[in-house]
């Protein structure tokens, strides 16, 4: 499938017949799954058009919202949807700084209003051993980055999660370092596949998915995926990322996912697709290698799991 | 004191054996039904595995706590539960590696074989597991009276190595908030600290 780049498009690109066609297919294979009326409804929703996305069944909007890994809130599965309710996502406000000549703080409504949204169905494999197949609504990061313009020396993108111990109960205990903070190299965070989620299911982002902002990266596992990010810093070093900086022989900086490289405490090779009963195998990259396996040609991934 | 103690009416032991019974199959019971309504959450393969898990494990310390609850309390009949909640125990765990294999794994005994050989936490759930199945089998009466007493108090010392296997392997698989399995291993160790004061205690009774 052809990953359209947003400068690419024209309005013509809208009404073209043979993305038409393609478009009503994968209209045709989701329709059972409910999105359409999500998508219609102009009040609650966004609005947006389809991208890049799997033909696969996307899994159960209960499963996407009650079954989270969001330590913020709680360490249990369930603890985000729980305690999620006090979690104020508006107004909202992401610095964008560093190694840029137009840094800039820019609020939600104008990041939802001022990008053009597409819904991209992506798969999400958790470094646990579990995936979802999930209806994100969002934006290219690299669109983002691009806006404040970075110089050479942006190598790396840094992100950071809101610090709110009095809405978010989970960072009264110090599980993890807070607060949260994810990188990536810069050509990871410029790939078009990367994305600045601010939706799903056709809705905004729920707060248990990490409203109003976040990031998804699909080739890599879940955690790299920051939820509610205030921050994001071009760096010219490798930035510290919380689940490396408590166990780094577990949780490497690339994080991306590779049946070839256990886990040390488990294997990687299979997955749980939520809502299927047997194990299947788990592809290198989440299946994504075809685009984004030339950003790590050379590099040894035994090395920099 | 006046006179002997009352035996306790055989009506009152049955119906204390009967909520000791309830109480062990309540567990079991709530997954069954939790599981039967769809309500184990978005990955009830995972859940089902973890709660027998858990629930085996507490069962093992409450066995442990049995002795101690006995002296303590003075009620020394409570001794007469051990085995029950021991077996349950057993059984719980039983399931817990059961629907590991046979659920999760689906009976794939090259990658069980793997898992208990690379997986720590594995080889260790694994090894508590079969150091259980000596106990849950010498259980009975027959088995005490046939191996005589000492020895056989000596062959369920076993599960002072035990539950700490047991807790070791859940805190092996905890990805950041280990208060959990450390609770239960300070539970352990309390258990553990109160015999080998007792011990003392006794050793200095017998002193002349």
């Amino acid at each position: 499938m052809l990953i359209r780049h947003a400068a690419d498009l024209t309005d013509n690109d809208v009404t073209d017949q043979g993305l038409y066609l393609k478009r009503r297919t994968l209209m045709a294979g989701l329709a059972g799954a409910g999105l359409f009326g999500a998508a219609s409804e102009a009040q609650a929703g966004l609005s947006f058009t389809k991208g890049f996305s799997t033909q696969e069944k996307a899994t159960s909007k209960e499963d996407i919202t009650t079954y989270n890994n969001f330590y913020e809130f709680g360490v249990d599965k369930g603890d985000p949807a729980e305690n999620s309710g006090k979690f104020k996502p508006r107004p909202w406000t992401v610095r964008i700084d560093g190694a840029c000549e137009a840094p800039r703080t820019v609020g939600i409504e104008d990041l939802i209003g001022g990008n053009k949204l597409e819904e991209r169905i992506y798969r999400m494999r958790c470094v646990e051993g579990w995936s979802m197949v999930i209806p994100w609504v969002g934006f290219p990061l690299k669109d983002l980055i691009a806006s404040v313009k970075p110089t050479s020396k942006a190598k790396y993108v840094a992100f950071e999660t809101v610090m709110r111990p009095s809405e978010m109960p989970g960072q009264g205990w110090n599980t993890l370092d807070w607060p949260y903070r994810e990188g990536l190299r810069i050509d990871e965070a410029m790939h078009p596949l990367t994305l600045m989620a601010v939706g799903l299911y056709g809705d905004v982002l729920p707060n248990q998915n990490g409203a109003p902002l976040r990031l998804v990266v699909p080739w890599k596992y879940g955690f790299k995926g920051i939820k509610s990010i205030v921050r994001i810093s071009l760096m010219e070093k490798q930035p510290v990322t919380s689940w490396n900086k408590l166990a780094a022989r577990e949780y490497g900086f690339f994080a991306n996912v590779n049946p070839a490289v256990d886990h040390p405490r488990w294997s990687q090779a299979s997955e749980r697709r939520i809502g299927e009963f047997r194990r299947r195998e788990t592809l290198p990259f989440n299946g994504y290698g075809e685009w984004v396996g030339d950003l790590y040609r050379g590099m040894d991934l035994k090395r920099f799991y | 004191m006046a006179g002997a103690k009352k035996r306790p009416s055989k009506t009152r032991d049955n119906l204390v054996y009967a909520l000791v019974w309830a109480a062990c199959f309540a567990p079991i019971v709530w997954l069954a039904w939790k599981g039967f309504n769809g309500d184990l959450g978005a990955n009830p393969i995972e859940k089902l595995i973890r709660q027998l898990g858990v629930w085996g494990l507490r069962l093992l310390l409450v066995g442990l706590a049995i002795t101690p609850a006995a002296r303590i309390l003075k009620m020394p009949r409570l001794v007469r539960f051990r085995r029950t909640i021991g077996l349950f125990a057993f059984s719980y765990i039983l399931l817990h590696l059961a629907s590991y294999i046979g659920v999760d794994l689906f009976f794939d005994w090259g990658q069980l074989w793997k898992d208990i050989l690379k997986r720590p936490f594995i080889t260790l759930g694994m090894l508590g597991f079969v150091l259980l199945i000596p106990l849950a089998v010498t259980s009975t009466n027959g088995w005490v009276i046939r191996m005589g007493r000492a020895v056989w108090s000596r062959l369920h010392r076993l599960i002072y190595l035990i539950v700490p296997l047991g807790v070791v392997h859940y805190y092996l698989l905890v990805k950041a908030d280990h208060r959990p399995p450390l609770i239960y291993g300070a539970v352990f160790v309390l258990l553990m600290a109160w015999r080998v004061w007792e011990a003392r205690r006794q050793a200095a009774s017998r002193q002349p």
